[in-house]
């Protein structure tokens, strides 16, 4: 089945699993401790809603509030304003033992696997933690459910890298014991903070298609944040673009890539790579500029300064809302209009 | 677990020569605090440590044992001739005894004794005895000693004895006695058997008579003694356990609440933060040493009054701002991120997450920082700030300051707990560095 038929079969009366409303993370900047002198927009108004059972990726360049939006899921930053429901709770209102659960129930794959795993604790240790902090006291069970973890991200047999520390390890093998220890809680979601970026080239696509597979065998929902546009197609059916903490475009996998509706997708595929021998000596057309400052974001829509199709009065003047330009496919630029 | 870096650390200390000396110093150290702490309980050496009586047969500023033997010397050593070993003639008469007992003994040593007494025991008299005390030379002089009257203990301080010292021609007794009198300038011994007769009327058909005469040695013992008369081998065989516990317990609470707040700070950070740091920095401007002699003068000089002050001193330290510089980088690191994503709870992060990271950085810290706190016991000590019951190194060096000792010549006094103190930052120091050389490899040159 591929991955369109996938989101057109799943049942539609369903409640999200995680739905995002309005949502803003501010990062109050302050003189001297207590003088407030402006904020950092990371987020600053998304809306979405992820299924059960659903990989999706969002994609924007550096400094887009990608990563920011992922933290502020995990509840490791707190809203400004707006709303994140989990299960149909507001993840603003959990406190203590709830929190907690919550925590259990996401799970986190981080970007670089080796600054991710304490160096001076051994794997079984590490994956031991936080079946520890959620209250699994036999050792018996832990240590099945370790192993379980191990051969579940293919580290086998177990034994062998129960008592071998991070620094033994490849990045690829340092990855998967990110992985595992992200999926021990048996969470519903999953969020995977570039998950690849760091490794290389040769133990990117084993990663990808480990996380894949997992995904479909626990039908867990994981949320892929990348800049990589290029590997996005195989592994999640819907994309977010975004830029300067905002989502511009959301569409399904095929869509999105085949048919991109707004300028900034439009550009941000036209750099990909392509391995073409004519792309030696053709000069591609990039916008101009770079990342907008996340502290005084440009007024209306985020990208008229560098957008090629800039209307006057309009692009800069008023907030372009999302459009649907196709069936699914959603896009906020007044070329929609 | 955690253990496998730690003994892997701990396997590759023996490529260390200076760690081993330095272990085998510790070691000999702990051994020697052990064997202390058995063989004279705290609470004889507190007692003995007081002075007095129990001391009065040991020499006054004796020199230790060994510097005699590295001077090649014969200097006499403490001897005690007892009546229990000599022939007692005893004829009785009406209403009493009459007791001729000879003290006899050899005497050949190079030097002459410290000092001379004699002690007299006569125990259940009804009447008081009376005893006359002749000295008979090898040359077969007679020295009439004069006679005394005797209580139940009686201590016959012969040196002393003034008219004596005019008789013997201006000569202390304890060297007239013994001195050759053909030579006029420098007295030497004259080698050979000397007696002491002790001539007693008892008024007793049955009660004892007994006598030892005590020759003071010049040198005494391993340590050599005080001027109270003390064996400096108990303050410094005690000073041991009491140097090694005030250092290794100051060390420990100054280090693990020092890193504990830093790192709560550094965790919390916003006001928990700042304040801990202006605390720190109020703390460190001020002076350890003159707080130490005020609490010293106006409260009490109990080591552990001072310890609970060190420490409480040295918790908010420039310690603080090492640690929060080296866990600053360390609290942005993912694996706290993803510690923080699983759930685990402030209190985890900051001792699970958060301190053992620098562990391996801070235990070379922590041993090198042990002789620190010793030598600061030392120093209040001969400040006048000592314990005033416990026996240590300190105070040995505070006495032997007060009584001039260097000025004196009595160099051992000052040296062997000096000495013991250098012992003790050699073998701390060397296994220290070699620790951070193992556990910061960075340090090792190539």
């Amino acid at each position: 089945m591929s991955n369109r038929e996938m989101a057109e079969t799943r049942s539609a009366g369903e409640s999200p699993l995680l739905a995002v409303e309005g949502l803003h993370t501010w990062f109050e900047l302050r003189q001297w401790g207590f003088l407030r002198v402006g904020s950092v927009r990371a987020v600053d108004g998304v809306d979405f809603a992820l299924e059960r059972g659903e990989a999706v990726a969002f994609v924007g360049e550096s400094g887009c509030g990608k990563s920011s939006l992922a933290r502020t899921l995990l509840g490791l930053h707190r809203p400004t304003r707006g709303e994140v429901r989990f299960g149909g709770r507001s993840l603003g209102a959990l406190k203590g033992r709830e929190l907690k659960a919550y925590r259990a129930e996401v799970g986190y794959v981080q970007q670089d696997p080796y600054g991710a795993l304490p160096p001076f604790l051994d794997v079984g240790r590490i994956l031991a933690e936080p079946l520890i902090i959620h209250g699994v006291k036999a050792r018996a069970e832990r240590e099945r459910r370790i192993r379980a973890a191990l051969e579940e991200v293919r580290l086998s047999p177990a034994e062998e890298y129960l008592s071998k520390f991070p620094h033994m390890l490849s990045g690829g093998q340092q990855q998967r014991v990110v992985i595992a220890r992200a999926l021990i809680l048996a969470p519903s979601l999953v969020i995977a903070d570039e998950p690849v970026s760091m490794l290389d080239a040769s133990v990117r696509v084993e990663i990808l298609e480990l996380l894949w597979r997992i995904q479909q065998e626990r039908e867990l929902t994981l949320a892929f944040i990348t800049h990589d546009l290029s590997t996005v197609r195989h592994y999640a059916e819907r994309i977010f673009v975004m830029y300067a903490g905002r989502v511009v475009e959301s569409a399904s996998v095929d869509d999105l890539l085949d048919h991109p509706q707004h300028p900034y997708t439009q550009a941000l595929l036209a750099a990909l790579a392509d391995p073409d021998a004519a792309n030696a000596t053709r000069l591609r057309e990039v916008p101009a500029g770079e990342p907008p400052s996340l502290l005084h974001p440009p007024a209306a829509c985020r990208f008229h300064p560098r957008c090629p199709h800039f209307m006057a009065g309009l692009c800069d003047r008023d907030d372009p809302p999302d459009f649907e330009p196709r069936h699914g496919h959603r896009s906020a630029c007044w070329l929609h209009r | 677990m955690m253990g496998g870096r730690w003994r892997e650390g701990l396997g590759e200390l023996r490529r260390y020569p200076s760690a081993l000396v330095g272990m085998a110093i510790i070691a000999a150290l702990v051994g020697l605090s052990l064997y202390t702490v058995i063989a004279i309980p705290y609470s004889e050496a507190l007692a003995q440590w007081r002075g007095g009586e129990v001391w009065q047969r040991h020499p006054v500023n004796a020199g230790p044992v060994w510097l005699d033997r590295l001077t090649g010397g014969e200097a006499p050593r403490t001897r005690t001739v007892s009546s229990e070993a000599a022939e007692v003639e005893s004829r009785a008469f009406e209403g009493g005894r009459r007791l001729r007992i000879p003290l006899a003994f050899d005497f050949d040593a190079g030097g002459f004794p410290s000092e001379m007494n004699l002690f007299l025991r006569a125990e259940g008299h009804d009447q008081r005895p009376f005893v006359r005390l002749v000295w008979q030379t090898p040359d077969g002089r007679e020295i009439a000693l004069g006679g005394h009257r005797l209580g139940e203990r009686e201590r016959i301080a012969l040196s002393q004895d003034r008219a004596l010292e005019r008789r013997l021609g201006g000569l202390v007794p304890h060297i007239g006695l013994l001195a050759d009198p053909r030579r006029e300038e420098e007295p030497q011994v004259l080698p050979g058997r000397y007696t002491l007769l002790l001539d007693a009327v008892v008024f007793d058909a049955e009660a004892s008579l007994t006598a030892d005469l005590v020759l003071y040695g010049q040198v005494h013992g391993l340590a050599g003694t005080d001027h109270q008369r003390r064996d400096l081998s108990l303050a410094l065989m005690w000073g041991t356990p009491v140097a090694l516990a005030f250092g290794l317990l100051a060390a420990v609470g100054t280090t693990i609440t020092t890193l504990v707040i830093a790192a709560v700070g550094v965790w919390y950070r916003g006001w928990v933060d700042a304040a801990i740091q202006r605390l720190t920095e109020v703390n460190m401007i001020l002076p350890m040493l003159p707080i130490l002699v005020m609490v010293g003068t106006l409260y009490s000089t109990s080591i552990w009054l001072m310890l609970g002050v060190v420490v409480v001193l040295g918790i908010f330290s420039a310690g603080i701002k090492m640690y929060r510089a080296m866990l600053l980088p360390i609290r942005e690191a993912p694996y706290i991120e993803a510690a923080q994503a699983y759930g685990a709870g402030n209190g985890r992060i900051v001792l699970r997450y958060l301190i053992p990271r620098i562990l391996p950085v801070l235990i070379p810290t922590f041993v090198t920082l042990i002789p620190t706190f010793v030598f600061l016991e030392a120093s209040l000590a001969v400040l006048g700030l000592g314990d005033p019951l416990l026996p240590t190194w300190g105070k040995v060096l505070n006495d032997a300051q007060q009584q001039s000792a260097l000025y004196n010549g009595y160099y051992y006094w000052v040296v062997s707990p000096a000495v013991l103190l250098m012992l003790t930052g050699l073998g701390f120091a060397m296994l220290g560095f070699a620790l951070d050389r193992v556990f910061n490899p960075r340090l090792r040159s190539l």
